[in-house]
């Protein structure tokens, strides 16, 4: 049982005209095996909260906690937050030329587990993750996201997601970009996860049709760099019919 | 053997070949002023029916070109012999043909020359290795008869005092192409300059290369390509990193397109990774033009630091920044270094790069 716990978060983010403020005041609590949807309009800071928690080195923390199961995770690297638990699906997932999907992968996996996973065992995992994420094998060969459709990111996303096994997955609009049946795949790939490890799940999207998927058991609805309104999944039938209108300005 | 009487023309460093050579550390290889020692340090493997080695009296063989490089011309004229190497029509060389020079010394120079040649329609991979002490001026040549095609690998993997000038000159005739991957990561001071003559339509090359200075290290990779005659193509892709200070790269890529050479297709990229503070990396590439009936011609030339959102990426897995590191760099040499095809070498070379990386102290 694992808890991601936010507090006050406050994240500015360094700019030509200085530092702007973009999280003011964050507070979430996502435990395992919770499903939480954090909505809102773009620019809201919806993706700052994600980056700022994986440590991304453009964002500067002003105030505020964040701990997995504790511990303090502001404190780390980046490479300990994921050591730590934490897993971050990024909506530009970054190409990275020359280094083969299935050698980044077996890194990853050493540096998770500490030790290179058995071979065969290893290989067998991927296969079965790639085959359940509807995923070519010639998909290990390639170089990771170079030149792959959005499509692809984004299973190559949730196929980290499901072998790495963290504790804690942000999923930062992993439904952008994706048609109907990309999105389905690709929710399965989550909800799998989820059931295998318990995961606790912070789910970030403009829109509500991930979550006929993925169902969430909390809404949070982020407005202007804070959380403006939360509720259950009924919460987020309100915005599919009102929209953001009624948070934005305020 | 040290006594050179013909005067030539020494370089200033303000002469457009040498502007950004360090002339002082050349050991005076280009003033004439270098000892020059009585060594023939090149070896042969790899005897294969078809193929022949054999050193040729300077006096039974004329150099299909001449060259403009003061260093060469003394080469030219002090070297006894000629290690010719020779692929005969029509034969194609399964195994790869190696050269190799080791551990020769700095007391005195070694001027060397070696000349490559392919009959019409043979086919081999030539694999130079360069390791140990040197203090070497090198005038390699290729002669490249119609329909042949030789894949050609350099390996500089000196010892740190190395001191290496060399020219490689290919000859491409007709439906011929020349393909060479030099790589170039060890020494104090190394300068190439790999130029391409084509002289029969249909030619093809392709210039690859990837280099690797650490602190004080002076790589230099100037290439010519000469477009003589219609539709040849030329592709020039060299890759280098840089870390320490006083790490210096020089990538030159001159490309010309004579009036004669309609139908030329030529691409020219070089790109530079400095990894570190105090490193400095000259890229040039320079094209120059005398027909407009052309199929294309292009350059591009980028030089940049490590990507954050790469290394963000990576750790943001759980991969530690040294390995992510480890791993961009690895990946930014993989798309040449593969080029090589043959998986002891490319192993050995990504374990070097590894090693100057560390070294570099990242």
């Amino acid at each position: 049982m694992s808890t991601l716990e936010i507090r006050g978060l406050q994240v500015s983010v360094n700019t030509d005209v200085g530092a702007v403020e973009i999280l003011k005041g964050v507070d979430l609590t996502i435990k395992s095996g919770e499903t939480h949807a954090i909505m809102g309009p773009n620019g809201s800071g919806k993706s700052t909260l994600a980056y700022s928690i994986a440590g991304h080195p453009k964002y500067s923390i002003t105030g505020g906690t964040v701990t997995l199961d504790g511990v303090d995770l502001l404190e780390m690297t980046v490479d300990e937050r994921a050591k730590a638990g934490l897993f971050l699906a990024m909506q530009y997932p970054v190409e990275v030329p020359g280094v083969s999907v299935s050698n980044f992968l077996r890194t990853a996996v050493t540096a998770l587990r500490g030790e290179a996973p058995k071979l065969r065992t290893w290989t067998g995992e991927v296969k079965d993750a790639m085959e359940a994420l509807k995923m070519d094998p010639s998909f290990a060969t390639r170089n990771v996201n170079e030149g792959f459709s959005g499509g692809e990111k984004k299973r190559h996303e949730i196929m980290q997601l499901e072998l790495l096994k963290p504790k804690i997955a942000i999923l930062d609009e992993t439904d952008s970009g994706l048609d109907v049946d990309a999105l389905r795949v690709v929710s399965e790939g989550v909800v799998r996860a989820k059931e295998a490890n318990n995961l606790g799940v912070l789910l970030i999207t403009h829109y509500t049709r991930i979550l006929r998927y993925i169902k969430p058991d909390f809404v949070h609805v982020f407005a202007n760099g804070k959380i403006v309104e939360e509720g259950g999944a009924e919460l987020a039938e309100k915005l599919e019919a009102n929209g953001y209108a009624e948070y934005v300005g305020s | 053997m040290s006594l050179l009487t013909t005067n030539y023309l020494t370089p200033t460093g303000r002469e457009e070949a040498w502007r950004f050579t360090p002339l002082k550390r050349l050991g005076g290889l280009h003033d004439g002023t270098a000892k020059v020692g009585d060594r023939e340090s090149l070896s042969f493997k790899g005897g294969a029916s078809g193929v022949s080695f054999e050193r040729i009296s300077r006096e039974l063989t004329t150099s299909p070109a001449e060259t403009d490089d003061v260093v060469m011309q003394r080469v030219r004229e002090g070297a006894r012999n000629v290690a010719t190497l020779t692929i005969a029509a029509n034969t194609e060389v399964a195994e790869t043909i190696t050269l190799s020079r080791s551990a020769h010394g700095l007391d005195s120079a070694e001027f060397s020359r070696v000349r490559i040649e392919l009959g019409a329609h043979a086919r081999a991979t030539v694999i130079m290795e360069n390791t140990g002490d040197a203090f070497l001026a090198e005038d390699v040549e290729f002669v490249l008869s119609p329909g042949s095609n030789l894949t050609f690998v350099s390996l500089q993997e000196w010892n740190t005092g190395s001191t290496h000038l060399a020219k490689h000159h290919a000859i491409v005739d007709r439906d011929a192409s020349f393909k060479s991957i030099t790589v170039t990561v060890g020494g104090s001071l190394v300068r190439l300059l790999p130029s391409v003559e084509f002289i029969g339509q249909g030619a093809s090359c392709e210039l690859l290369g990837v280099y690797f200075a650490t602190e004080g290290q002076f790589f230099e990779h100037r290439m010519f390509v000469d477009h003589k005659v219609p539709n040849a193509k030329s592709r020039v892709n060299y890759k280098g990193a840089l870390a320490g200070q006083g790490a210096h790269t020089v990538w030159i890529g001159d490309v010309f397109i004579r009036a004669a050479a309609e139908g030329t297709d030529t691409y020219e990229l070089n790109r530079n990774l400095l990894l570190s503070d105090g490193a400095r990396a000259d890229s040039v590439p320079n094209l120059e033009i005398e027909t407009g009936e052309i199929v294309g011609a292009g350059h591009a030339s980028t030089t940049g630091r490590f990507d954050d959102e790469q290394l963000f990426y990576l750790m943001s897995r759980g991969i530690e920044l040294a390995d992510a590191r480890r791993l961009v760099v690895r990946g930014f040499f993989n798309e040449i270094v593969t080029e090589i095809g043959d998986v002891v070498i490319q192993d050995r070379l990504m374990d070097r790069i590894d090693g100057e990386l560390a070294k570099a102290g990242s």
